[in-house]
């Protein structure tokens, strides 16, 4: 799995911080998604896929 | 089949209208005839309503939108004649939406939030010490679910706490849905004013506080900063508040759920979501209008149809929540709606979680008996506001 995140239409709502801190983070700025992981592990893939879904922009995606 | 209007009469507290029910199980989206004769949209299923919210070609514009209920209609109309006030991004469109929450996002993120918890820690106590002090019976909504939210953003923005008995009262008068059109403008009138005056007091002055770093940023002028400091107070106090009143008195009512979340810190997280989802507070709106032809489900909605939304309906729907009209504090929660869809999901909610997961439990562990200090029947509902809750919560211990 690799994660794919567009800060242009990030809203920095933070679901995806919230739902799997060891993968996403936000900005100190704008609040808008970090990527601390391109590749999660096996194990975070379930969460990552439920941040996907949570997101409210579709500004994470997987591939 | 004749168009519906907007259901808005409960017969359980807890449970959202059965005439909304009834239609959802019949369809996800129907047609539905405002109160000034527009012919638009009901929503009342989880996909399409996720659809709606998510559209891009979807305006959350005042002056675009019909007003769903009889109460409602003069309000909307004046709030057209006076256009969305300068600021008031809620109500805008990308980008100019985007030019105002991208300076805020960062000021509440989850690891901002976090940094606040022994702070609303400190709150929460400072409240239940209070009430401890006074005694059973006490109004729990005066002593409890309006204090903490209140105090945290007031601190949060820098508004001195010693003047919230005006803009509550203010406040108030805005969600009621009772309210006369022009006692609501005067008193957007005065928390507007109010607000400017401390823009410009914190411009001379400047803290450590959400306004005065918006001021230092350059970005916003007085007008604008006043309406986004307007937007986040009226947001902050209305919000949180009903949740942490009408909470606790869903949990009341259910005892195992009470001592689940109670007992269990494991469980207190999740139940927070499902306490969202299962009281979903919005008991009115949102709406969007179609800016062109947009197809949902099957569905075309024309330009410059206005599409109403029933969130307590959607988030008890059994195609996404089994079981949905069951408060199960264990059950997964994540995905509700309360909190919105797209781009004006709630700016604040990692605060209001942090609020809520730190409130219920410190309030119930302090407070083991805590019990209604009236019959169930004499709790006043706030079925007459826009954000539903207890006007009241009698409650001892």
């Amino acid at each position: 799995m690799e994660i794919k995140a567009d800060t242009t239409v990030c809203i920095g709502a933070g679901m995806c911080a919230l739902t799997v801190p060891e993968v996403f983070d936000q900005s100190e700025d704008e609040g808008t998604v970090v990527l601390l992981q391109k590749v999660p592990p096996a194990e975070l893939e379930d969460g990552v896929r439920r941040a996907v879904t949570l997101c409210p922009s579709g500004a994470i995606s997987v591939v | 089949m004749s168009d519906v209007t907007f259901p808005t009469d409960r017969q359980r507290p807890f449970d959202p209208p059965d005439e909304a029910t009834e239609l959802r199980e019949r369809a996800n989206m129907h047609r539905m005839t405002f109160a000034d004769g527009h012919r638009g949209w009901l929503v009342t299923g989880y996909s399409a309503a996720r659809a709606v919210l998510a559209h891009p070609r979807f305006s959350n514009r005042s002056e675009l939108a019909h007003p769903p209920i009889e109460g409602s209609l003069l309000r909307m109309r004046m709030q057209k004649d006076a256009k969305t006030p300068p600021g008031f991004f809620l109500r805008m469109d990308e980008p100019e939406h985007a030019r105002f929450r991208r300076l805020l996002t960062g000021q509440f993120t989850v690891r901002r939030m976090k940094m606040l918890e022994p702070r609303v820690e400190e709150i929460a106590n400072a409240c239940l010490d209070d009430m401890a002090a006074a005694g059973g019976p006490v109004d729990l909504v005066e002593k409890f679910a309006l204090p903490i939210p209140s105090l945290v953003i007031c601190e949060l923005l820098g508004v001195p706490y010693e003047d919230r008995g005006q803009f509550q009262e203010d406040t108030k008068l805005l969600v009621n849905l009772e309210s006369k059109a022009e006692d609501a403008m005067a008193a957007l009138g005065r928390i507007t004013a109010f607000m400017y005056g401390l823009v410009q007091r914190k411009r001379k002055e400047p803290a450590d506080d959400l306004i005065s770093g918006l001021i230092e940023g350059g970005e916003l002028n007085d007008e604008e900063l006043a309406g986004v400091s307007l937007l986040l107070l009226v947001a902050g106090h209305e919000t949180t508040a009903n949740m942490l009143g009408l909470g606790t008195y869903a949990l009341l009512t259910n005892p195992a759920q009470l001592a689940a979340m109670r007992d269990d810190p494991s469980v207190v997280e999740n139940g927070v979501e499902e306490l969202l989802r299962y009281l979903t507070i919005i008991h009115l709106g949102p709406m969007r209008t179609a800016l062109e032809d947009v197809e949902i489900e099957g569905n075309l909605i024309k330009a410059g149809e206005c599409v109403a939304l029933h969130l307590p309906t959607v988030n008890r729907d059994s195609s996404r929540f089994p079981d949905g009209d069951r408060l199960d504090v264990t059950r997964p929660a994540g995905g509700h709606l309360t909190f919105g869809h797209g781009i004006h999901q709630c700016l604040g909610q990692q605060l209001a979680r942090i609020e809520m997961r730190i409130g219920y439990p410190a309030l119930l562990r302090r407070f083991p008996g805590l019990r209604l200090a009236v019959t169930p029947e004499e709790v006043p509902m706030r079925s007459d506001m826009s954000i539903y809750g207890v006007h009241r919560l009698p409650v001892t211990w």
